[in-house]
């Protein structure tokens, strides 16, 4: 091995255990913070006797989950049962990789040690575990896998609650990959790009994409609740229907990555929501943060960690707003209106992109950005107040005739 | 760059490790007592009626197989976005030929849901 390239995996392996720690204690922190929001929601006070206010809840959940017994059922497919939490925390925790969490840092360093030889490194660092040019492809197959461990833990539990739950969640998370998947051909289609990295550099040199593209941003942010299993769309698991979902056999830390790969899945989901359509780490109105630096690294992590946070927090709000979906509306609003939307838009976007720049000659991407953001507002009209003829907006369907 | 996709893989083994770790360590570290109750499967506390092991509704073999239809479209239509931005000369060709895939797609949309392949009862 050359120098250069052991110096590039002392890197990688640096930034990977930055990432997976971050993740992992983030996660942690979630489910506190999930109860205290919900807590604050419904005007309690949440967990708060292990540790201050209760911050060490989580570690006091998980030496629990650590220490509990396991439970083998009977008439469990043993080695499948087994399989199934892997093959839902893997996937989960290897999405983080491709999204940029910070400004490129400058990194110079010659070193050597005793039996491993010299280390060479000398350039921009991307703040990014794999700077990977497939990008936005690596997240659609990765995450798909997700789909193999959830079924197959309902499956080989051989409970009937459990494969109810793992049959629902596969076909919900198949159903809205559609949507997820079409959400993202409008910001390709203005960037060039799947890599993250060229999508936030396009970005920062026009408008954040949720202007341009504010139905994109809307049909990936529900997508996303829907593959995260969340509130409206955690038919999975719903408590009222079948006691846990998939998860209902599975005790102590299998159960435990369950809950870990679910709540890493939605700090994914806002991340990439923020790397998408928010700029990522693209602090707004200064392009003091396209000079590399240690100090723009620092601040831009913030900014990125600051708008990760808030869609998590948007997350867990709905969770207390709206209640859940009755299956059969959950698979017609993927099937019936999120996937055609999907379609027009893209073509929408298709023709608007060529209409503004090659017959009207447009070439500023701020000017390009803000006549794109008109046409959502127009489409946005047409949606809600000529087809749904303000239903949604005014919050009921309810008509007089309904009533009696 | 290819050396990239050697960082993924180093992060796919650390993860499994990792995983493997967690469920490793609660394993040695429970204690395991069964009962016949405890490892029957869970039926709301009633006694196990009959096996999980039946016949479920062909729906969701149907939601799979127009996934993967619908899907390997949205796949297609990458490429087609990334090279919409940069061959600037050809976007209206690019353009019609999008029209006509989505057309032929729109189609077999509508066939399927005349079909009554997307109701749920």
């Amino acid at each position: 091995m050359t120098p250069e390239l052991k110096g590039f995996i002392v890197l990688t392996v640096v930034k990977m255990l930055v990432v997976f720690t971050i993740t992992l204690v983030g996660v942690a922190l979630l489910t506190l913070l999930e109860r205290k929001v919900s807590a604050w929601m419904q005007n309690r006070r949440g967990p708060n006797r292990v540790g201050y206010a209760g911050l060490l809840q989580p570690a006091a959940d998980g030496l629990k989950n650590i220490i509990k017994e396991e439970t083998l059922p009977d008439e469990a497919n043993k080695i499948l049962f087994m399989l199934a939490p892997l093959l839902s925390f893997v996937p989960a925790l290897m999405l983080a990789a491709v999204i940029p969490f910070a400004a490129p840092l400058p990194v110079a360093f010659d070193f050597s040690l005793p039996v491993l030889g010299r280390f060479v490194h000398d350039g921009l660092v991307p703040m990014v575990v794999a700077d990977l040019p497939v990008g936005f492809l690596f997240v659609l197959a990765i995450s798909s896998l997700g789909v193999y461990g959830i079924a197959l833990a309902g499956w080989s539990s051989n409970s009937k609650y459990s494969l109810l739950g793992g049959l629902r969640a596969s076909a919900q998370m198949v159903s809205y990959e559609v949507p997820l998947g079409l959400s993202i051909i409008p910001v390709i289609l203005l960037s060039g790009n799947v890599s993250f990295g060229a999508i936030i550099t396009e970005q920062q040199t026009g408008l954040w994409y949720v202007l341009p593209l504010f139905f994109a941003f809307f049909l990936f942010f529900v997508s996303g609740f829907a593959e995260t299993n969340r509130l409206p769309f955690d038919m999975p698991e719903a408590e009222s229907e079948l006691i846990a979902g998939y998860h209902t056999e599975y005790s102590a830390m299998k159960f435990s990555m369950f809950f870990i790969a679910e709540y890493a899945n939605i700090v994914t989901v806002a991340a990439m929501t923020a790397a998408l359509f928010f700029g990522g780490w693209d602090i707004p109105f200064t392009r003091w943060d396209q000079t590399p630096g240690l100090p723009q690294t620092l601040a831009s992590g913030l900014f990125m960690f600051g708008k990760t946070m808030s869609f998590v927090f948007v997350v867990m709000w709905v969770r207390w707003t709206l209640p859940r979906f009755r299956y059969d509306q959950l698979m017609s609003l993927g099937w019936k209106f999120m996937l055609p939307l999907g379609l027009v838009y893209v073509m929408l976007i298709g023709s608007a992109v060529w209409l503004i720049e090659n017959m009207l000659g447009v070439g500023s991407p701020v000017t390009r950005g803000f006549l794109l953001f008109g046409l959502n507002l127009g489409l946005g009209y047409l949606i809600f107040f000529i087809i749904d003829r303000g239903h949604v907006v005014r919050g009921s369907t309810a008509r007089p005739e309904a009533v009696h | 760059m290819p050396r990239d996709y050697s960082a993924i893989i180093i992060l796919g083994l650390f993860v499994i490790a990792n995983g493997i770790l967690m469920i490793g360590a609660s394993h040695l570290l429970s204690a395991t007592r069964r009962t016949a109750t405890k490892i029957a499967p869970y039926e709301s506390g009633m006694p196990v009626l009959g096996s999980a092991r039946e016949r479920f509704s062909v729906k969701f073999y149907l939601v799979a197989m127009l996934f993967i239809v619908f899907d390997i479209e949205a796949v297609f239509m990458i490429p087609w976005a990334a090279g919409f931005r940069q061959l600037e000369g050809m976007r209206g060709l690019l353009l019609i030929e999008m029209l006509v895939f989505v057309g032929i797609l729109a189609i077999g949309y509508i066939y399927v849901w005349k079909r009554g392949a997307l109701e749920w009862d």
